[in-house]
Order: structure tokens, then sequence, then C-alpha cells
């Protein structure tokens, strides 16, 4: 009787699997492949000439951020699928949370990554440890139409590894319900009349640079000096906020439940759109530009092949489509012209000219104010020393009950044995 | 005190199905910024979405596979330990349940690191290339063993063992008579440590983040969204699972019923 139980188990199981199994599961062909593969690499490069669009065989690895392309949904392309379509070349795509998940990911070994598309200030730490390839720009031909202010940034001093594939600025979003006037200053984030509805960046880079825009220094800063006094202001705001976080902004805004949070702008614009009383404003300080770009890794045997993946996500159209999904700007004015055009003149969209001027894109910091920024904001978040000796001294009270439990118990028991 | 008591039992389900039926409704959210507070009205644009996004179905796929294969494998290991184990002596079988606890009590993340340290030198080690598929199986049916030796092994105590020898004694071969007479015993024990298992690999994140290499599941690829708006996509994924777990167990159950019916008849 019972073997029908888990006949029936099984079966569903299996049908389950069959059903999303279709395509190949490739995880141990992959492997052999890769060493065939590099004897077959001349022969491909004749074939990639000729334009060839049937099937490499060739499968590239790529690690974007999570919702960071158009993927076949809501009536947009699948950009992967049409760079397959285009190219014969076969995409792994899967995404990351964090600029520190990718480190993670790579540092950690194990993952044979080809195209990884990080922020500005991992790029200059991943060139600086080496994970990164010099990218070669005549395989790229569509870099030319990215606009000249994206190149040569800080990050990439030289220019040699990295193509942008979006950019924005951080912003600040306000309900004009509570708050009338448009806020132009990072001021109002302190302000004790908004206590208890601020909500803040939920990472260290972001948070500081809210805290150094105000103070006016750089967030590039290695005056240890700088970070101190940014820090103790981010403790001064801390009982005005409600919460630390990231995506739950979005939700904490439009519900209501908190009235004030920054963000980056190209996410910010929908929020603006579909609620009525959430504004986004440029605070008068500045803000924190940041570029995602999309970099070779050193170790990828696939190299040509990732760099016509960037090549293809350059094109001005796919760009254009691809960033009016995602609803970040493109680092290409040629893309614009195949946007939704209520994006393309957005402002919060695509940040004017003088809000760009007063910016700072982030760059790797030197390991010890690396060390410092992580020590502080462990001690804004949890509220500086004083909360290690309350921890020590609950532990302490715990292990000296625990202790006196077991000393009363041995004593009973003596005592009864006698 | 009845009332008090159902007022109870009431609040206890509120509790545990809140959460689902909240994730239920807002998968019919008709929403332009992926909001999970505000209704606005009843749309299957999700539903439509989700067919459509190869990332999540190919991430669903995935998991179902790393799920069916490692609750396979770890039940027939698994399986065979606990006869292994119920055979020995005292000392032995102590030591081996301390070693299968193991695994359970030790924090995922640990779980987590080793493998992947594990993994990392034997595949530099045999000239691979990457994690993937293979070593997230592996490391799934490494997790999930434990659960199924602990459930087959107290049906296999409770088991008579004259029940087998006596089997023999009426001529049956001894593959037979244990394919005939201890399996069929024994099984409630093996499916209870197979759905284990399979829901275990399903929903297990810590450990597949470190050990998947370029292969994404399910909860990873959900854990990614959250720099940017978990998207209804997710809540209608969640309730279409839920729904095909939901018919899974009632089939189970309903067959059940029938079988104990049919037998009750025979006696």
């Amino acid at each position: 009787m019972k073997f029908r139980t888990l006949k029936i188990f099984l079966s569903i199981l299996m049908i389950l699997t069959l059903t999303f199994s279709l395509t190949t599961v490739s995880a141990f062909a992959d492997e052999d492949e890769a060493e065939v593969e590099e004897e077959e690499d001349e022969e491909e490069e004749e074939v990639e000439e000729q334009h060839t669009v049937g099937s490499t065989g060739i499968t590239i690895n790529v690690y974007n951020w999570g919702e960071y392309i158009a993927n076949g949904t809501d009536d947009y392309p699948d950009l992967n699928e049409e760079f397959t379509k285009a190219t014969g070349i076969g995409v792994n795509y899967t995404t990351f949370d964090s600029n520190e998940s990718l480190y993670a990911k790579l540092a950690g070994g194990g993952a044979d990554y080809d195209v990884i598309v990080p922020s500005d200030y991992m790029i200059s730490k991943l060139i600086n440890e080496g994970y990164l390839a010099e990218l070669n720009f005549d395989n790229i031909p569509n870099y030319k139409y990215i606009d000249e202010e994206y190149k040569y940034l800080a990050f990439d001093p030289e220019n040699k590894y990295s193509v942008p594939y979006t950019w924005g600025v951080v912003g600040l979003f306000y309900n004009t319900d509570y708050i009338e006037e448009a806020p132009t200053s990072w001021n109002i984030l302190w302000d004790p009349q908004y206590s208890g509805k601020i909500l803040m960046f939920d990472n260290p880079r972001d948070a500081f640079a809210i805290a150094q825009a105000r103070l006016g220094s750089s967030y590039n800063s290695t005056n240890e000096d700088d970070w101190y006094e940014a820090a103790a202001l981010l403790k001064e705001q801390k009982p005005l906020v409600q919460a630390y976080v990231m995506d739950q902004i979005f939700d904490k805004m439009e519900s209501g439940e908190a009235w004030l949070a920054p963000y980056y702008c190209g996410d910010a614009a929908i929020l603006c759109e579909e609620v009525d009383n959430i504004d986004f404003v440029f605070p008068e300080e500045g803000s924190n530009f940041f570029v995602d770009s999309m970099c070779v890794l050193a170790s990828s045997t696939h190299k040509a092949e990732a760099e016509a993946y960037i090549n293809f996500m350059c094109d001005p159209e796919i760009s254009g489509t691809n960033m009016d999904y995602v609803g970040y700007a493109s680092p290409e004015t040629e893309a614009k012209q195949y946007m939704d055009e209520s994006i393309a003149e957005n402002p919060i969209n695509y940040p004017t000219k003088e809000v760009v001027s007063n910016t700072e894109v982030f760059a790797e910091l030197p390991a010890e104010t690396g060390l410092l920024l992580d020590t502080l904001w462990a001690e804004v978040k949890m509220g500086g020393p004083g909360t290690t000796i309350t921890l020590i001294a609950i532990i302490a009270v715990f292990l000296g009950l625990y202790i006196g439990i077991v000393v009363y118990k041995r004593q009973k028991r003596k005592r009864e044995m006698m | 005190m009845k009332a008090l008591s159902k007022i109870y039992t009431f609040l206890v389900f509120l509790f545990l199905y809140a959460p689902i039926i909240i994730l239920i409704i807002f998968s019919f959210n008709d929403t332009q910024t992926f909001s999970r507070t505000v209704f606005s009205g009843f749309t299957l644009r999700w539903y439509k979405q989700l067919f459509e996004d190869r990332l999540i179905m190919e991430a669903l796929r995935n998991t179902l596979v790393i799920a069916v294969a490692s609750a396979i494998i770890s039940t027939i290991i698994g399986t065979m330990a606990a006869f292994g184990i119920n055979k020995m002596k005292k000392l032995p079988k102590r030591f081996m349940m301390t070693v299968t606890n193991i695994p359970m009590v030790n924090p995922d993340i640990v779980t987590g690191v080793s493998l992947m340290l594990l993994f990392v030198f034997a595949v530099s080690l045999m000239n691979m290339r990457s994690l993937g598929m293979a070593t997230l199986i592996i490391a799934h049916v490494t997790f999930c063993l434990p659960y199924v030796i602990l459930s087959v092994l107290p049906k296999l105590r409770q088991m008579d063992s004259s029940l087998y020898e006596a089997a023999q004694d009426l001529g049956c071969p001894p593959a037979k008579a244990f394919m005939k007479v201890v399996i069929p015993e024994i099984m409630p024990g093996i499916i209870t440590g197979m759905i284990m298992a399979f829901t275990l690999s399903i929903d297990d994140f810590v450990i597949s983040y470190f050990c998947s290499g370029t292969t994404q599941t399910l909860p990873i690829y959900i854990y990614s969204m959250t720099r940017k708006r978990i998207s209804p996509e997710i809540n209608a994924l969640s309730t279409v699972l839920f729904a095909a777990i939901l018919i899974l167990l009632m089939i189970i159950n309903l067959r059940n019923a029938k079988d104990s019916k049919k037998e009750g008849k025979k006696r």
C-alpha cells in the first residue's frame, strides 16, 4: 500500500522536474567543454568574423545586479536571448545583491565568471587586486557611443578595464503631505521634527556619503578625522532614524510609514510617477554619482565572447530598450532616442548637468580607511563600545546564573545522597 | 473555557497562515511600484510575467533538479545507513549517531563555508573551472542525510525483527523477504525522510549560496532582488508552489485514507 504513495510522490516530482529541465542541465557538461574549447578557439574566431549565427557551443557566465536587465517580461525583449540569437554564444546569467557579495564570490574561488557588472569603488578594488582583464576595445566597436563624461573616471583612471552600463545619482525621497516645502539640503535628515520618520541606507559607503556631503568632505577622504566626524554625525542622527533599510524604502515610503529617505535616482522615478504625494530631490550639498560598469575577469577563458557581450549591450538601441526597462540612465546620448520619452526627459531618471556637476564618484579606500569605515559603521549601527560592555555584562550574568544552578543542583543531590 | 480554547486554536492558525494568505493576496496586486503594502486592484499580470521570465524559470528549474536529485540520493544512502546503524553494537552506535547529528546542529554558515573550501580545493585539484550543479547536489545530500536517517531509524527499531525471520522460515529468499517485508514496514519513515529532504533542499539558502559557483537557485535569485524591489512575480511563484504542494499532500492523504478503508474491508 505504502509503495503506491511513494510512487505518486515520486512521479509528481519527476513530472515537475522534467517540465523544467527541457533545456539541458549543462553543469556537468560545462566542465568538460572548457578544455575542448581552448583548442577550438582559433576556428571560432574565423566563424565570428563571418558573422555566422549558428551556435558556437560556448556559454559565457555573466554576473549582474538583480533585476538589472530586460528579461522578456512586460513586452520587453529578453536581451540575453537576443544576444544568443545574434552571436550564437550562450549566456548563463546570474545575479547578486551587493558589491560585497560579488567580491566574496570572486575571492572565494570556485566561480568561473566572464562578465561582471560591479560599481565604481568595487571596480578600483578589483583592478588593484588584479581580478580584471584589460579590455580589447577593437572587439567593442560600440564603445564609441559612450559619452565622454563616463570615460576615464576616478575608479578606472586609465580607462582600460571597464565599460559603463548604467549611472545615477543619490537623491532624497520626501512625502509632500507632511513636508510642504521641497527639502534643499541633507540637513532635513537630522531634523528632530521628523524623528522616527527618517530612513537611512543600510550600507556604509552610501550612509557615510550623506554625512560627508553635509560636512563638505570628500567621500574618498583618507583623512581619519573626516571619517570620525562623519561617524559622529551619523550617531547623532541615529535616534531619529526609523530604520536602516534598502529595498523596503519603497514600501515604507508608499505606505506613509516613513516620510524621508535617500535612494538611487534610477529606481525613484517610478515611485514618484505612481504615487502622488512622493517627490524626489537632489540636495544642494551634492551627492554620490555612481556608475555600474561591465568588466571582464582576468581568469575568463572566453574573453573575446565576453567582449562581444559587452559590445552588444553598448548598442544604442539595446542600451535604450534595456534602460527603458531597468529605469536607470544609459551612458549613451544616442540611446535616448530608443527610450520612452517620459523616461529620457525625466530629470529624476536623467539628472541635469548641474546636479551631476555637484557629485563625486566613489573610489576604493585604502585598506586602513576601509577598516576604519567598517568599525565606525558597526559603532553607528550598534551604538559604540558602550554596547559591547553591556553585551559582556549580559553574557556574564547568564553564565553566572547557569553556574549557580549547576552548583545548586549538585549540592542538592549530595544532600539527598546523604 | 471551550470558547477560549477555540479562540486560542484560531489564533495559532492565524499566526501560522497569515503570512501565506497575505503573500497570496499580494500576488494579485495591480501595482506599478511593486508595493507590498498598498493593494490597488486585481490582476493576473504577475502570473503572466512569471512564466515569461526566463531567469526565474531557470532558477526554479535548477532548484527542482537539485531538490529531486538530493532527495532521492539522500533517501537511498540514508536508509542504507539507518540499517547499518540499527544493527550496530551500543558504543559504535552512539558514536555514529553523534556523527550523524553534527551536520544538523552545526550552523548552516559553518557547513556552507567548509563545504565551499573543500569543493574549491577539489575542483582545482581536478583541474575543473567552477562549482555548479554537481557540488550543489553533493552539499544538499550532506545536510539532508541526517534527517533521513533520523526518520527511518525509529521505524526500524519499532519493527519486530522476527517478521523478517518468519518470512525466511516460510521459504522466502533474503532479498525478496527484505523487499516484501522490511521495506513496506518502514516505508512511512522513508517517505517522511524523503519529503523532509526535498523541502529542506528547496528552501536552503546559506549552504547553496556558498557552493553554487555559477549556478543559481531560486532562493539566491530572490535574495539578489533585494537591492531593487522584490517583484510580485515571486509572490505569484510562491503561490503556485504552495498550491502544488497542497495538492500533492491532499492526493497522498486521500490515497492513504482509501487504502486504509480497503484494508479495513478485507479484514
